[in-house]
Parts: C-alpha cells; sequence; structure tokens
C-alpha cells in the first residue's frame, strides 16, 4: 500500500524526522482556513499517489490565504496521470538552501535493503541518476546490522552530502531506518530532503509503500488505506476475502492459484483479439487452491455483479482440490445464488482440468445448470468465452 | 536422479500438527515420501499422524537423519522456524507459508547467508518441490504427473501443476516451486544450474511471472551457462501497472517488471516461449519428441 504524502510525513513525525507543518484540505474552503492558520507563505501540494505531479501542475506556492484559495481552486480536482486530486496538503513554505535525494527500499534482486543517497536531489532525481550515477550513492543494508547514526553518516557522505548538513541527515537517515523497519515499509522515500537556511536538515516530501503480508502486526496501518480510491467492486471482494482486480474488459475471470488466473487473462486477451470489439479480461480473480463452494458463489456475485461482464470464464485445474470437488462448489454455488434470489444471468464457460477432470465434467453436465458450457482445453474455453462476450456486447 | 530431492530424502514438517501441516503430512505420506517426523516445541514427545513430534528441528535432525524440513508455520512465526532450520544446518528448507513479512524473508536470508549458506531455502509462498516417483517436499499433488526427464522452476504453484500434467507422458526429473514472493531463497538461476548439472535431466520448463527482474537475470545465465533446451512461459501481460496480482511479487512498477520484457529478455538467448500454457507444453513436446 502507498501512502498519500501527508499520511507519509504524519509517520515521518512520529518518528522525529522533522518536516514543515501542514494541514490537509479538501475543499478551496479548508485550504484557505489551513493557510490562514499556518500564516505567511504556503505551499498548495496536490495529494495523489503518483509522481511527477510537480511537473504537472500540481505544487503551487501562494503568497497568503487568498493566494492559497486561488491554487487550491486550480489544484483540486485536476487529473494527474490519471489521478484525480481530492485534497491538498498546505504547507509552511520552507526556505531551500539545498536539495537531497534520500530512500531505503528492498532489493528485490539483491535480496537486502538498499539505501539511496544524492547531493543532486529534487524534481530530476531520475535524471541524475540516469545521466551521471556516480553522483547517486546507493549502499547495501544488511537486515541484520541495520542503521546506526554512524552507518546513517557514512551513507550520507557516499551520497556527497555537505559538511554543514552531516549531522542533520545522519539524525534523519537514522531515524527514518527505524520508520522503515517499525512499519515494515518497503519503501520509504525523501525528496527532497533539505537543508534549511538556518541550517535545519527535513523532510520536504515523502513516499511510503507499507508491505500488506505485514498487516498481522501493524493493526493501525488498515485506517491509512483510501477507501474512497477503492473500486466499489474491490471494496466488495476484499470485504469477502476475495483476491479480486477490476480490469476494464468484458470476459469475467474465476480461476485457482494467482499465476494460472493471471496466464487466463492473457489467454483471454490474445483469444479475443479474433472477435469483433476485441473483448478483453474484466477482472483477475483467484479464488485459492480450496474453491469451495461458498468461495466459488461469492466468486461469482462479485463478478456477475459487474454490468460490463458479458461472459464469464471459470477456469480450475484441479491439483490439491481435485475436479469433482470444484464441479460441486459450481453446482452449490449456483444454488446459493438461486437462494440469494441472484439468478445467474450471463453465459459461464468452464474448464476444468487435471485430477478427476472427467468425474468433475460429468457432474457439471449432469447438474444441467442453463447457461453454462464445458471446454475442454483453456485455450480453446478462452476463445468461447471471448466469442460470447463479443455476442453479448 | 533428480535435483535437491530423492527417494532417499528424510523429510520433517515444521507446523506438522497444525491444519495445513496435518492435511499435507497425509498427503506426503501417501505419495510415498519419506516423512519421519514434526517438530512442535509445545508437543514435543507426542506422536502426530503416526510420526514422533520433536521440540527442535536440530533434535528431529539428530534422532531421524532428516534432510528436509517443510516449513507450514503461520506468518507471524515463519522467520524463527527458517532460523532454526539454519541453525541446524538442515540442507534444504521448503517454506510453504504464503503472507509472510518481505523484511522477515530478507531477515531469515541474510541469516542463512550470514551462517555459511548450508541450508538451501526454497520460497516461502511455494508450492515447495517434487521429484515424482521418488518424493516430495510440500504441497504439489503427486498424482498429476510421472517420473521423466524434463525439470521445472516457476513461481508459480498452479501453473506448475498444469504444465506438470500437460507433460505427464513425458515426466519430470524435478519439479521447483520458487514461489510469488518479492524475496525468495531459491532462485531460477539455482534451479537453471542445478538442471543444468543433471545428467537426467534432458530439458527446462521455466515459467516467470511479472515483478522483479529475475527472469531477465536468467536469461542472461542462460546465455552464459546453459546448453540443455529451454522453453518459458511468462504469465501477466495484461496485467495493469501497480497493481499487485495475487502473488506479493506479481507487480508492474512503472515500466519496469513487464512480461513484455521478460518475455524479449528471454527470447534474445533463444529462448523459446509460449503464448499461452499449453503452447508452452507443446514447445517442450517438440523438443522432446526430437531427442
Amino acid at each position: 500500500m502507498d501512502l498519500f504524502e501527508h499520511q507519509a510525513k504524519e509517520l515521518f513525525a512520529e518518528y522525529g524526522i522533522p518536516v514543515p507543518r501542514g494541514i490537509v484540505a479538501h475543499t478551496v474552503e479548508e485550504a484557505r482556513a489551513a493557510a490562514e492558520e499556518l500564516t505567511g507563505r504556503v505551499v498548495v501540494k496536490a495529494q495523489v499517489k503518483t509522481g511527477g505531479r510537480g511537473k504537472a501542475g500540481g505544487v503551487k506556492v501562494a503568497d497568503d490565504a487568498a493566494d492559497a484559495e486561488r491554487k487550491a481552486t486550480q489544484i483540486l480536482g485536476m487529473d494527474i496521470k490519471g489521478h484525480t486530486v481530492h485534497k491538498v496538503l498546505i504547507e509552511e513554505a520552507s526556505a531551500i538552501a539545498e536539495e537531497y535525494y534520500f530512500s531505503f527500499l528492498l532489493d528485490r534482486a539483491n535480496r537486502t535493503f538498499l539505501a539511496i543517497c544524492s547531493a543532486a536531489g529534487g524534481m530530476d532525481i531520475e535524471e541524475v541518476a540516469h545521466s551521471t550515477p556516480e553522483k547517486v550513492a546507493k549502499i547495501p543494508v544488511s537486515p541484520l546490522e541495520g542503521v546506526d547514526r554512524e552507518k546513517a553518516r557514512e551513507i550520507a557522505v557516499a551520497g556527497g552530502l555537505p559538511e554543514a548538513a552531516l549531522d542533520g541527515a545522519a539524525e534523519l537517515i537514522e531515524k527514518l531506518w527505524a520508520a522503515f523497519v517499525d512499519e515494515d515499509a518497503t519503501l520509504v522515500e525523501v525528496n527532497p530532503m533539505i537543508l534549511s537556511a538556518d541550517g535545519q536538515v527535513k523532510a520536504l516530501d515523502g513516499k511510503v509503500t507499507l508491505d500488506a503480508n505485514a498487516s498481522f502486526r501493524q493493526p493501525e496501518h488498515a485506517a491509512l488505506e483510501d477507501k474512497s480510491a477503492e473500486d466499489p467492486l474491490e471494496a466488495a471482494a476484499k470485504a469477502k476475502d476475495l483476491n479480486y482486480v477490476k480490469l476494464d474488459g468484458s470476459v469475467g475471470v474465476i480461476g485457482n492459484g494467482a499465476g494460472l488466473v493471471m496466464s487466463t487473462l492473457d489467454v483471454v486477451a490474445y483469444a479475443g483479439e479474433a472477435f469483433p470489439g476485441s473483448p478483453k479480461p474484466a477482472n483477475f480473480l483467484d479464488i485459492g487452491g480450496g474453491a469451495s463452494a461458498e468461495v466459488m458463489a461469492d466468486g461469482l456475485e462479485i463478478i456477475l455483479s459487474d454490468p460490463s461482464v458479458k461472459s464469464v470464464f471459470v477456469n480450475v485445474f484441479g491439483g490439491i482440490t481435485a475436479c469433482d470437488a470444484v464441479a460441486n462448489g459450481i453446482v452449490s454455488a449456483f444454488q446459493l445464488l438461486e437462494s440469494r434470489g441472484e439468478a445467474v444471468s450471463r453465459p459461464l464457460v468452464v474448464r476444468l482440468d487435471g485430477n478427476n477432470a472427467d468425474l468433475g465434467r460429468q457432474i457439471l453436465s449432469d447438474a444441467g445448470l442453463s447457461g453454462v458450457e464445458l471446454v475442454d482445453t483453456m485455450d480453446d474455453a478462452a476463445k468461447r468465452a471471448a466469442q460470447l462476450a463479443a455476442v453479448g456486447a | 536422479m533428480a535435483i535437491w530431492l530423492t527417494e532417499k530424502s528424510k523429510i520433517i514438517v515444521q507446523g506438522m500438527t497444525g491444519g495445513e501441516g496435518t492435511k499435507h503430512t497425509r498427503r506426503m505420506l501417501a505419495s510415498g515420501a519419506r516423512v519421519v517426523g514434526g517438530v512442535n516445541a509445545r508437543k514435543a514427545g507426542t506422536t502426530h499422524e503416526g510420526l514422533p513430534v520433536f521440540g527442535t528441528v536440530a533434535e528431529a535432525i539428530k534422532e531421524t537423519g532428516a534432510d528436509v524440513s517443510v516449513v507450514f508455520v503461520p506468518p507471524a512465526f515463519t522467520k524463527n522456524a527458517v532460523k532454526e532450520a539454519v541453525d541446524a544446518e538442515i540442507p534444504l528448507c521448503v517454506v510453504i507459508t504464503e503472507g509472510v513479512p518481505v523484511h522477515d524473508t530478507t531477515e531469515f536470508w541474510a541469516y542463512a547467508v550470514a551462517k555459511g549458506g548450508k541450508t538451501r531455502i526454497i520460497g516461502p509462498n511455494c508450492p515447495g518441490i517434487a521429484s515424482p516417483g521418488a518424493s516430495n517436499a510440500g504441497i504439489i499433488p503427486a498424482d498429476i504427473t510421472t517420473a521423466g526427464r524434463i525439470g521445472l522452476v516457476s513461481k508459480s504453484g498452479t501453473l506448475t501443476y498444469q504444465l506438470m500434467y500437460e507433460l505427464r507422458d513425458f515426466g519430470f526429473s524435478t519439479a521447483v516451486g520458487i514461489g510469488g514472493d518479492p524475496v525468495i531463497g531459491t532462485t531460477h538461476i539455482d534451479a537453471l544450474q542445478a538442471f543444468q548439472d543433471d545428467p537426467e535431466t534432458d530439458a527446462i520448463v521455466m515459467i516467470g511471472e511479472i515483478g522483479g527482474d529475475a527472469e531477465e537475470r536468467a536469461a542472461a545465465y542462460i546465455e552464459q551457462h546453459v546448453t540443455k533446451p529451454v522453453v518459458a512461459y511468462v504469465a501477466g501481460f495484461t496485467a495493469p501497472e501497480g497493481k499487485t496480482m495475487g502473488h506479493a511479487g506479481a507487480i508492474v512498477s512503472g515500466s519496469a517488471g513487464t512480461a513484455q520484457a521478460k518475455k524479449e529478455a528471454l527470447e534474445k538467448v533463444g529462448v523459446r516461449v509460449g503464448k499461452t500454457p499449453s503452447e508452452t507444453a507443446r514447445l517442450m513436446r517438440e523438443i522432446m519428441q526430437a531427442r
């Protein structure tokens, strides 16, 4: 989960990391009130979970409260790379002497953590890293050793930070490491980390990604989720513990196992190319190894509540769970949906393969469920589902 | 011969007395794997599924001569379970548990490296390893395929089963599910190297998916070191940017980790990449038939 800048900074502040004073505003009136409270010059910053915000015009300096209101009017509702701005952070303007870059992140390839530090921070850090990589220090950090003040200072020196900033930067880096570890983050980024005119090192921006797998020991992270931005179908699926991602096509997909479902989406998209309107997958839905009747029913219910779905492809490989159990699950799912007053109104293409596939197919054909077609292979089933979606569109 | 897991392998199960541990211990035993005991500090001295339960991995090794551990403990306890296996210097530790925080995995990996790398870790969030007809450590269904001369390495469980099933008439030397987490113990490259060195493996199926650059690095390795034919499949061409697709590691970030880039990297070094799992199986079939 990615955090908004203001959430990242609130988190930083809890760890004693200096950040400018700021207030979140959802309306222009709130923006004006926030600027009045902060007094003086402020910065109006779009709160969106994407990069390149400054270049897109989502960050503007305002001289006073009236100006902050004007700037907030311009920024609220803006579209930045497909993200609508619903809130702004009104922040006291900082007198910046220098801008640096700093982050801790997970280095997947090397299976360790990495500190990245550069004296050439600010909006163009990616360009700096590309054209002058020697200006960007990348230092591996062992999870067994961590980062103390001394190591933090070494990192700051390696990044080329000037003497005047070293003490402040080392302190900030050490605290940022604590936040990175204690919050189970996979990224904490401060760009820019600034040296202010009065010699303080501060986090002027903040980006944090938290590990969803750690939610069992980070109960307070649930409150950081952005419920408003969540797709309603994704929210409904999540409430039922389903692993669902909404996509923009018309073929609903249910399968077991993340890899198989990802593969199913691809195969549906390829198959769709041959039909009018090129039907594409409408969603990712992994019902896991078990594929019980209840999970199957919940999954079908979510998919059928998506009006853009014109056909459904159920793609199950019977491994741990044999196909007869899966077939019984589908039959029960139909009964369960019927008892909930929701008839299965769109065609369903089912492919069962693996353990007891013949038995599973027999169970389904005996059940005579209306609109259900059995197709032997994944590739042919994807074609049929795409064809049905094209006809139904 | 197979890689890493043979008919001689003696398996213990960490977390054997739990629900998943019990179910899969039964399945492993039914498939003929030599499961010799379990580990649970609170139930030491008892028996479960007719097998002795030991207090520690070290004790289990001492009493049974076990050389493989399969970990089913819940995510909160996985880090310590793996560290315990590493301390006991068990040669192979297969971590099935899904949902392990990546800080924990990164820590136990660093711990294993610091202890001299005596323990090969597979996973976490993986289906395990199976050498059909010989042994089975994890949750891979034993009866969907046969023993043969194809090696398989995959990030995905069900895609592993799909390919094992489609190629069941040729059969497999060993199938390794390395798992879909961002940080894993055994990599595609480790498995490619072992299959290349295994005289009883003739060709290799490699299954990848979006996220990270493991497939690109595997491609570079294949170009330099692998002379056996490799057929690959990559899942996730239609995955949107920034969304985690089921597996914690399956995410396209910006322009990094795309299926297209992985496919191109593999094809550039001469690996044939199937458009669908079935086409991948067909490509492997052609190779095996030509031998």
